[in-house]
């Protein structure tokens, strides 16, 4: 039975399980943050002096400036979706955390709608941090930049907000692997990350137009590089309208999961 | 006003009927015990109290508010003690203390005034920066007890509060129980430890199949639902032995492995009978909540 009344019902109770995340986050933060960089800037250095030394300029630039855009989108994407997925889960499955919360007077969605906002939060610290970094290393140089903050937020909340659709209807962790290999992993290769959605072929290329990291590097990587987006209410609104549609179905899911 | 009250609540899972129509009411400053096996019904019950679980019909009635309408609003009054203990393995003691205040719209600082004073009523003083994973399983459990006082609430839920405990633990529990109740606090729990049940409850309701069988206090229901006197019949023999003669000196009784469980108004023509058997060996006892509970609920395992 899903007899959900299908509006989210939310309030500021939100924030207070938005903090209990921060909390645990703040013990442990200085590895947390190292641990988020790590992995992509070896990647983005590894990738971008090594194959970048064989290619001419790509999209106009250096490879490794190309590639530093792409990374900050693909590093908010991943955290948010561990963040969603694997962290969500253990509060939601193993610790019960969300059933003593919601004990509380909070209500469910209030507990979903905190579990988003922080892993929007947490992966706009990750995709920050490497903005900062390629920023220092001097691959960004315009104020334009500044620009990508939100951007990078909202992308952030498009993928917690799918992350929790999968959080909510997983068995087990075993199950995430599903969701990053199947979607994920793809979707990282196809959105122009590593290299412009022109070199793939028309259908994959007409495919990458529906998945939202596409549009997050639409708009991400203008701003790195110094340019107004193209049709930035386009790219703004798919990846909004992702993030709305996507929380709505992990709400009504988790409602039939915890509250039936 | 009752703290809570419960009318002709019905929930089922799957066209199986779960809790089929039961009725029930608090009084103030009372401990109310809702008793039963396991899968009678009893958690379902406490959920659709805290609106966690929209009952399919059926009306609760929660610190003053509807339920599951303006269950947030309820549970703002009520703290809850689960059956699982789920207390933040990232956070000391007093984090937990303070995050799940929170939850609750209070400030910062009225609860950290109040953690010193709960840590002390959970046995839990100067533990603060203890962390929860080097807690033992009844300091968990006090632990979560505290937690639940963080509002100060009128009326407290608690879920088989001492399953798991060791006795040294679950005296400390009811001792700490005891003490809210002096203080003017409801209590709801379930169980399904007779003792516990017997020593803090007023009033109690036994829960089978969804349904609620019988409901008193533990006095009205030893003397309404059961003889008065029990012997207890051991030994090898004892099986043959119940079959061929108990019922010639006992109102009722009930065989269970070597044991036969005689029922009787007065024990003396039974036990002169017994003392020509030395075969078999006897316990003569008052009866009790627990043969109440067997008698309505059988003595089938649950599972």
């Amino acid at each position: 039975m899903i007899a959900v009344p299908f509006r989210p019902q939310l309030t500021v109770r939100a924030f207070a399980v938005w903090r209990r995340n921060y909390l645990v986050w703040k013990k442990l933060a200085i590895p947390s943050v190292l641990g988020n960089l790590a992995d992509p800037m070896i990647y983005l250095f590894g990738l971008g002096y090594g194959l970048g030394g064989l290619l001419p300029q790509v999209g106009g630039v250096p490879y490794i400036v190309f590639l530093a855009a792409g990374t900050v989108c693909a590093s908010t994407m991943n955290a948010a979706s561990f963040e969603a997925l694997y962290s969500g889960f253990s509060r939601m499955h193993v610790q019960k955390t969300w059933e003593a919360i919601m004990n509380a007077p909070v209500s469910l969605d209030d507990v979903v709608a905190g579990e988003l906002l922080w892993a929007a939060a947490k992966a706009t610290l990750s995709g920050t941090a490497i903005l900062a970094v390629v920023t220092a290393l001097g691959f960004v140089h315009s104020p334009l930049a500044l620009w990508a903050l939100p951007a990078i937020f909202l992308t952030g909340l498009c993928f917690a907000a799918m992350g929790l659709i999968v959080t909510a209807v997983a068995p087990s962790y075993d199950f995430f692997m599903y969701y990053f290999t199947l979607l994920v992993t793809p979707m990282t290769l196809l959105s122009g990350v590593f290299f412009p959605v022109d070199q793939l072929p028309a259908a994959f290329q007409g495919a990458a137009q529906f998945l939202p990291l596409t549009h997050a590097v639409h708009l991400i990587r203008p701003l790195l590089q110094g340019q107004a987006p193209d049709a930035v209410w386009l790219h703004v609104a798919v990846l909004g309208a992702i993030a709305i549609v996507a929380f709505w179905i992990a709400l009504a899911l988790t409602r039939r999961r915890l509250l039936s | 006003m009752a703290p809570l009250s419960v009318d002709s609540l019905r929930k089922s899972y799957a066209g199986r009927e779960v809790v089929a129509g039961v009725s029930f009411a608090l009084k103030p400053g009372e401990c109310f015990g809702l008793l039963g096996p396991n899968g009678a019904g009893k958690t379902t019950t406490l959920r659709c109290c805290l609106g966690l679980t929209a009952p399919d019909s059926g009306s609760i009635t929660l610190a003053g508010e509807p339920v599951p309408a303006r269950a947030r609003e309820a549970r703002a009054r009520v703290g809850v003690v689960p059956q699982f203990d789920n207390l933040d393995p990232d956070f000391n003691c007093a984090e937990n203390l303070l995050v799940y205040g929170r939850y609750f719209g209070i400030g910062d600082a009225l609860i950290r005034a109040r953690i010193p004073r709960l840590l002390e009523f959970a046995g839990l003083a100067g533990k603060e920066k203890t962390s929860i994973r080097v807690l033992s399983g009844g300091m968990k459990r006090r632990l979560t007890l505290a937690r639940a006082l963080i509002n100060d609430p009128d009326l407290l839920i608690l879920d088989e509060p001492t399953t798991g405990l060791d006795p040294q633990a679950r005296h400390l529990i009811w001792e700490r129980l005891k003490r809210l109740l002096a203080d003017g606090k409801t209590i709801l729990l379930t169980t399904h430890f007779m003792d516990e049940a017997e020593r803090l409850c007023q009033h109690i309701a036994i829960m089978d199949a969804g349904r609620i069988m019988v409901q008193g206090s533990p006095r009205e229901l030893i003397a309404g639902q059961i003889e008065p006197q029990v012997v207890e019949v051991y030994g090898e023999d004892a099986p043959g032995w119940a079959q061929a003669t108990a019922g010639q000196f006992s109102q009722r009784h009930e065989i269970s492995g070597e044991t036969a469980f005689c029922y009787v108004a007065d024990a003396a023509p039974l036990l002169a009978h017994l003392a020509q058997h030395p075969g078999l060996r006897t316990l003569h006892r008052p009866a009790n909540l627990e043969d109440v509970f067997l008698k309505l609920t059988g003595r089938e395992l649950r599972d």
